[in-house]
């Protein structure tokens, strides 16, 4: 008996508090946006038809589900910031928004979340942008399936697709970037989960990360973006099974990290890309199950990189495995496989029985003096990485792998 | 003219020399194919045999022939006969013979994988007209040597030395040269030390097809804007046809002169 007021207590109460939902059309009462979210009460549903409305400066100040069927367009006319975000708990779900304005001196938005928490955004098309989407002092919130086409084509009059600034706990997943300046950027924020984006096309990186740690990035793909993706000054960063491809060009690599510190990097694969991964004063970071293929030089290392540790990866067809600036080497580099390996498997164990020196006197050279690549695959620079390898002298004489594997690694 | 090198032709098509040189190629292509499984790769390791075996061979067989059709020459030489058309003849026979080995050789295995149908088709046609150009090159070297020394010894050494020297001593000297002067701009000085080697220049040439051309463009954009463009292929063309055309007029100017 207890029990069943309890339940009908808590029936009373929803349906006390049941929200009603808000239709807007071009030719309903309410024909715009911004009069519904006047209209509506918190925790209404407003609806938006089919159709253009031009609006800008849209602000949500109350906490309102807003969904769009059949992407009804709202066009910005280039004015400014199409919706703001000011309220906990706002759905926005399935708008199409178009027309942002460019300014110089203010960062316009499509759709911008202004400290509040709980937020979703789903199934939006942004189109003709500056900022695509801008959550700032923002927690918790989702951003979904997304598709963000911008026109970018010089990076100092274009935005990013999705900028995090000081918002913790926000997923990113199976949201399209394509044609901005950055796909998607994180600034001061920590803990939050991208995954299963595609990031491609993009005029600077696919990936932005400055100071954000504890953050989970995978199944993403970065392609044929201006320099690849950059992780920089961050911590305890996780990155999964991303792909890197076809980031090319000579300022251009799959994945620059700067300062990061006790990271993973699992599963991803590099492929023709001008460098597979710039590492700058970057410790502690395990490397276990990469694929680099086909990519110019796959890792560069730049110097002040220790205790970093390269297990179980596939190199193949690199035309450097491995450039290293430096004459001490604390990293380990333990059973790769390595398609540049030439040496034998008397025991049959599946591992080689001499050492794998990743680092080729020419690398250093082409290092020290970049116009020598001009040699490249001529016989002299054979010779002379031969002799190199018999008895090292320029190149770091303990960087090497001790049990090179003879087959490629399957995971 | 071209009777001398009609007979020419036949007599080298008629040696073992050639059917082993053709039979190489052949091995070469068909092991290379099926180890690599991956058309585009095999043209990378191809190049590398290309770019020293070619000049390696085309110099050898030159001042063999040479040196072996010594007492034919001398009896032509009797007849009312151009001296020009008598060693342009023969070393045409040469260089043709020795060019359609590398041609067919390397040609048949790849088309009977499916050249026609790949993105390929002009790696390799690049990989296959740079090599003609070397034989025609190194077998007009090898012609010069063996004409200024009587010796076979001594012009079997200079022929090897001159191998030597192009294939391998230059790119050192090439690559001190670089490193000396590395605190200057270098873009132009290596364009030029490239275009001066008939090996360095083909080298170049393919691998800009294939795999350098985007670490090119971390030295700088000059390379490439130069390498890159349908201007640079010319000129590199250009250059390669110079090459060829040096030396064999040298031929005709030094056959003239000469006292048998």
């Amino acid at each position: 008996m207890k029990k069943l007021v309890v339940f009908f207590t808590i029936i009373f109460m929803t349906g006390a508090s049941l929200a009603q939902t808000l239709e807007v059309c071009t030719t309903c009462p309410i024909s715009s946006l911004k009069a519904a979210i006047a209209k509506a009460k918190a925790f209404d549903t407003v609806v938006v038809k089919k159709g253009r409305y031009n609006e800008y400066d849209v602000v949500i100040d109350k906490p309102l589900t807003i969904i769009g069927k059949n992407h009804p367009v709202i066009d910005g006319k280039n004015k400014g910031e199409i919706i703001t975000i000011v309220s906990d708990s706002v759905t926005v779900d399935g708008l199409h928004l178009i027309n942002v304005g460019t300014s110089y001196t203010e960062d316009y938005a499509a759709i911008r979340v202004k400290s509040s928490a709980h937020f979703v955004i789903r199934n939006l098309i942004l189109e003709k942008l500056f900022f695509g989407i801008y959550i700032e002092k923002s927690n918790h919130g989702k951003i979904r399936n997304n598709k963000i086409i911008g026109d970018a084509v010089e990076e100092y009059n274009s935005g990013n697709g999705i900028q995090l600034w000081y918002s913790k706990h926000v997923d990113i997943e199976d949201n399209i970037v394509q044609h901005v300046r950055d796909g998607i950027y994180l600034e001061f924020s920590d803990f939050c989960t991208i995954k299963n984006n595609l990031s491609s096309l993009n005029v600077r990186y696919g990936l932005h990360f400055m100071f954000s740690n504890d953050d989970v990035y995978q199944d993403n793909e970065f392609s044929n973006n201006g320099a690849g993706v950059a992780v920089m000054f961050s911590k305890r960063i996780k990155m999964y099974n991303n792909l890197f491809k076809d980031n090319w060009g000579s300022a251009s690599y799959g994945m620059l990290l700067k300062e990061i510190n006790d990271s993973e990097i699992i599963g991803n694969t590099f492929e023709d890309n001008t460098v597979g991964i710039n590492i700058e004063g970057s410790n502690r970071i395990i490397y276990k199950h990469n694929n680099f293929s086909n990519n110019g030089w796959a890792i560069k290392v730049r110097g002040a990189c220790y205790a970093n540790t390269y297990t179980e990866n596939n190199f193949l067809y690199n035309s450097f495995d491995m450039a290293y600036n430096s004459n001490v080497n604390d990293n380990t580099f333990d059973r790769n496989y390595w398609s540049n390996y030439t040496g034998y498997d008397l025991n049959k164990d599946g591992v080689g029985d001499v050492p794998y020196r990743p680092v080729k006197l020419f690398t250093y050279i082409v290092n020290r003096t970049p116009e020598t690549i001009i040699l490249l695959r001529s016989m002299f620079i054979d010779i002379i990485d031969f002799s190199e390898k018999v008895s090292p002298v320029f190149t770091p004489d303990d960087l090497l792998d001790n049990n090179p594997l003879m087959k490629k690694v399957t995971w | 003219m071209l009777k001398i090198l009609k007979y020419s032709f036949y007599d080298l098509m008629r040696s073992r020399w050639s059917y082993v040189y053709f039979a190489f190629y052949l091995l070469l292509g068909i092991v290379l194919l099926f180890l690599n499984n991956d058309l585009s790769k095999a043209v990378i390791t191809l190049m590398n045999v290309i770019i020293v075996l070619v000049p390696l061979i085309g110099t050898i067989f030159g001042v063999m022939y040479y040196y072996n059709s010594k007492e034919f020459t001398e009896l032509l030489l009797a007849q009312p006969l151009k001296r020009s058309s008598i060693f342009m003849g023969q070393y045409l026979g040469v260089a043709i013979s020795l060019s359609m080995s590398l041609i067919l050789g390397l040609g048949l295995p790849f088309v009977f994988y499916g050249l026609f149908e790949s993105s390929a088709i002009w790696d390799f046609s690049l990989l296959l007209i740079t090599g003609t150009f070397l034989t025609l090159i190194f077998t007009a070297l090898a012609f010069n040597i063996a004409l200024s020394n009587e010796n076979k010894i001594k012009g079997f050494g200079y022929a090897i030395l001159l191998w030597l020297f192009l294939a391998v001593i230059y790119d050192g000297l090439f690559l001190m040269t670089l490193i000396m002067f590395e605190d200057y701009p270098l873009d132009k000085l290596s364009l030029i030390g490239t275009m001066l080697n008939p090996i360095d220049l083909s080298r170049t040439l393919i691998l800009l097809k294939l795999d350098i051309s985007a670490l090119l463009g971390y030295t700088g954009a000059v390379f490439k804007q130069f390498f890159g463009t349908s201007f640079g292929l010319i000129v590199s063309f250009a250059m390669l046809t110079v090459w060829v055309i040096l030396p064999v007029l040298r031929i005709i100017f030094k056959s003239n002169k000469k006292d048998f």
